[in-house]
């Protein structure tokens, strides 16, 4: 993101210290680029290197724990190859779309001027959220590159047991493409804090004259944003941009690629809750650097974030067995790691805005809502979203993010919204907040919802989107992958 | 000599083998079988999906006795495998006319 300016600013910093060295003592304040700490630095390696480990393994072995023997090592395979091909993509242009200025359209994307990472060097830097501080691009590139890796991998869940490896590999790099990157521009990229501070600063000192020029400035830097940025939606970690966004994509899929053969006829129970455990408790752990990673800085708020990482998904989780208790008579293991799930999904957008508390507030809803969505709802529906991704990741992300507008007002504990021209928490509209970030929920449902029902149907008519039922029947790990997950 | 076929309970397998055991038998081959008699099945729920899980796990013990002690044997298996609920298992007795050691080349009751 932004790093232009810096650059610009690097080079005039280094001028304006030759002219003081020689001339003028006086002029020792001319500002100096900052430089990255080593501890942000190093937070934000771990933090990319935990958000890898969500999903593989830990999103390969839930999704694939709770899939039938037959089916394992394709869940594996389609997560993993999703990682694999954003990866590449990401540094070929995936970056450019998502985090650079986008010209006339720069409202819902980027533009291709960091395509292959051009004009990046370990010693650029991007803005965190404090003015003056940065870290290396490079590792905001890699951080960011995990956020969009996990995304459509989270999708595939929807389809599980009856897509066709070769409609995954098309569907996932056109999705991250014309849905994610433009998604996640909408939502996250801005001018940074430095430029909006400097605009700001330009503007309270400006003659009274050269107020209007000085006006135009602050006002082209805070147009320099995401479309729902520009609207004032928050969104800590990507509650909308991860989780609303792959859930409707699932949910779309689920219903374009038909119901599982024998679907609400054969029983089709997981084949391993010990793999979805170990797989829940590692994308749990991973959720720190997808959380507290978030923050961009080894900070304050990065601890906040992570501690409410803990106390949602833990809230959550005991919300969903408890529901089961009274619902079904016996709390099971699978509902424990659901919820946990969900928790984790709904305090994403929250995590560094939210306090403790209303972070547990939080989890208690998303554990029993989602649990409502995917054995009430979807049962009386009848849709085979085969791995809930619709029941947990949409619902849940809703949830979060409505509920981050509320949870974020200092009256119930949250940080509230910093104004980086005033130099201090904003007074909070909670009201106008849930209405903005109501109305990112509907642009992320409707652009990736349209997107993805676009995109399923390229793909239906270019190389079909199931096997053959004797092939469903048999299973994808033979037939798309010659292999077998187990054998003994 | 008899074949005694028992369909028991899984976690029942080592007390039957001990009882077997004690009578003097010398040998058993198990297999791990489902199946469902008067106990039908369960249920399973899985988030909101409920499977009836008809057929479950059992564990069905074959051995070959001399007829002179086929009661004895049935009785062992009875007495070890037995916890009154529902699912206990059956046992099967039939004839073999035949039995051969494969690495002597002894025959019937000296084989078994």
């Amino acid at each position: 993101m932004k790093l232009g300016p810096w650059r610009r600013l690097a080079a005039l910093a280094a001028a304006a210290s030759l002219v003081t060295l020689i001339a003028a003592p006086a002029l020792a304040q001319a500002p100096t680029p900052p430089t990255p700490n080593k501890g942000d630095t190093a937070w934000m390696l771990t933090a990319s290197a935990l958000v890898l480990l969500m999903t593989v393994p830990g999103l390969a072995l839930f999704y694939g724990g709770l899939v039938r023997t037959k089916n394992m090592l394709s869940m594996l395979m389609q997560v993993f190859f999703t990682v694999c091909i954003i990866c590449i993509i990401w540094v070929i242009y995936g970056y450019s779309l998502a985090f650079s200025e986008g010209g006339a359209f720069n409202a819902f994307v980027g533009g291709f001027s960091k395509a292959f990472l051009a004009g990046i060097t370990p010693d650029t830097n991007a803005d965190t959220f404090s003015h003056g501080v940065v870290i290396p691009e490079y590792v905001y590139i890699c951080f960011q590159m995990t956020f969009a890796a996990i995304t459509p991998a989270i999708i595939v869940g929807s389809m599980a047991e009856r897509m066709k490896f070769s409609a995954i590999v098309l569907f996932i790099p056109l999705w991250a493409t014309f849905v994610y990157f433009p998604i996640a521009h909408m939502v996250w990229y801005w001018a940074g804090p430095s430029a909006t501070v400097q605009a700001a600063k330009a503007l309270a000192a400006a003659a009274p004259d050269a107020k209007a020029t000085a006006q135009a400035a602050v006002d082209a830097v805070a147009a320099n944003a995401g479309l729902a940025f520009q609207w004032g939606a928050i969104d800590f970690a990507g509650g909308t941009v991860v989780h609303i966004n792959s859930g409707i994509a699932g949910f779309m899929g689920a219903l374009l690629v038909g119901k599982r053969v024998g679907f609400g006829r054969e029983a089709m129970p997981p084949h391993s809750l010990t793999m979805t455990l170990v797989g829940a408790a590692l994308l749990w752990v991973g959720w720190f650097g997808f959380n507290a990673g978030s923050a961009l800085e080894a900070n304050g708020t990065a601890a906040l974030a992570m501690l409410n990482t803990f106390v949602a998904t833990a809230a959550a989780a005991l919300a969903w067995m408890l529901a089961e208790k009274f619902a079904k008579g016996k709390p099971s293991l699978l509902g424990g790691a659901s919820g946990a799930v969900a928790g984790l999904v709904a305090v994403t957008p929250a995590s560094g805005y939210a306090g403790p508390m209303g972070a547990l507030v939080l989890g208690v809803l998303a554990g029993m809502a989602c649990m409502f969505m995917c054995s009430a709802v979807k049962n009386a529906m009848g849709y085979d979203d085969a791995l809930d991704v619709f029941g947990v990741h949409c619902i849940g992300g809703i949830i979060g993010a409505i509920g981050t507008g509320i949870l974020a007002a200092p009256s119930l504990g949250g940080t509230g919204i910093f104004d980086y021209a005033a130099g201090k928490v904003a007074d909070y509209d909670m009201t106008g907040q849930v209405i903005t970030q109501a109305k990112t929920v509907c642009l992320t449902l409707v652009w990736s919802g349209v997107g993805a029902a676009i995109l399923f149907t390229i793909v239906k008519a270019l190389v079909g989107l199931r096997p053959g039922t004797d092939h469903e029947r048999e299973g994808l790990d033979l037939v798309d992958h010659g292999e077998r997950a187990y054998n003994y | 000599m008899k074949l005694v076929t028992a369909i028991i309970k899984p976690f029942k397998l080592e007390e039957v083998r001990s009882a077997l055991t004690d009578l003097g038998l010398q040998g058993m081959t198990v297999t791990e079988v489902k199946g469902y008699g008067r106990q039908k099945g369960h249920t399973e729920i899985y988030r909101g999906a409920e499977y009836a899980v008809n057929f479950l796990p059992k564990v069905k013990i074959e051995v070959v006795v001399p007829s002179a002690t086929v009661d004895k044997a049935v009785e062992a298996i009875i007495g070890s495998a037995r916890t009154g609920q529902i699912g206990d298992g059956k046992i099967f007795v039939s004839a073999v006319d035949h039995a051969v050691r494969v690495r002597t080349g002894e025959t019937d009751d000296s084989a078994i």
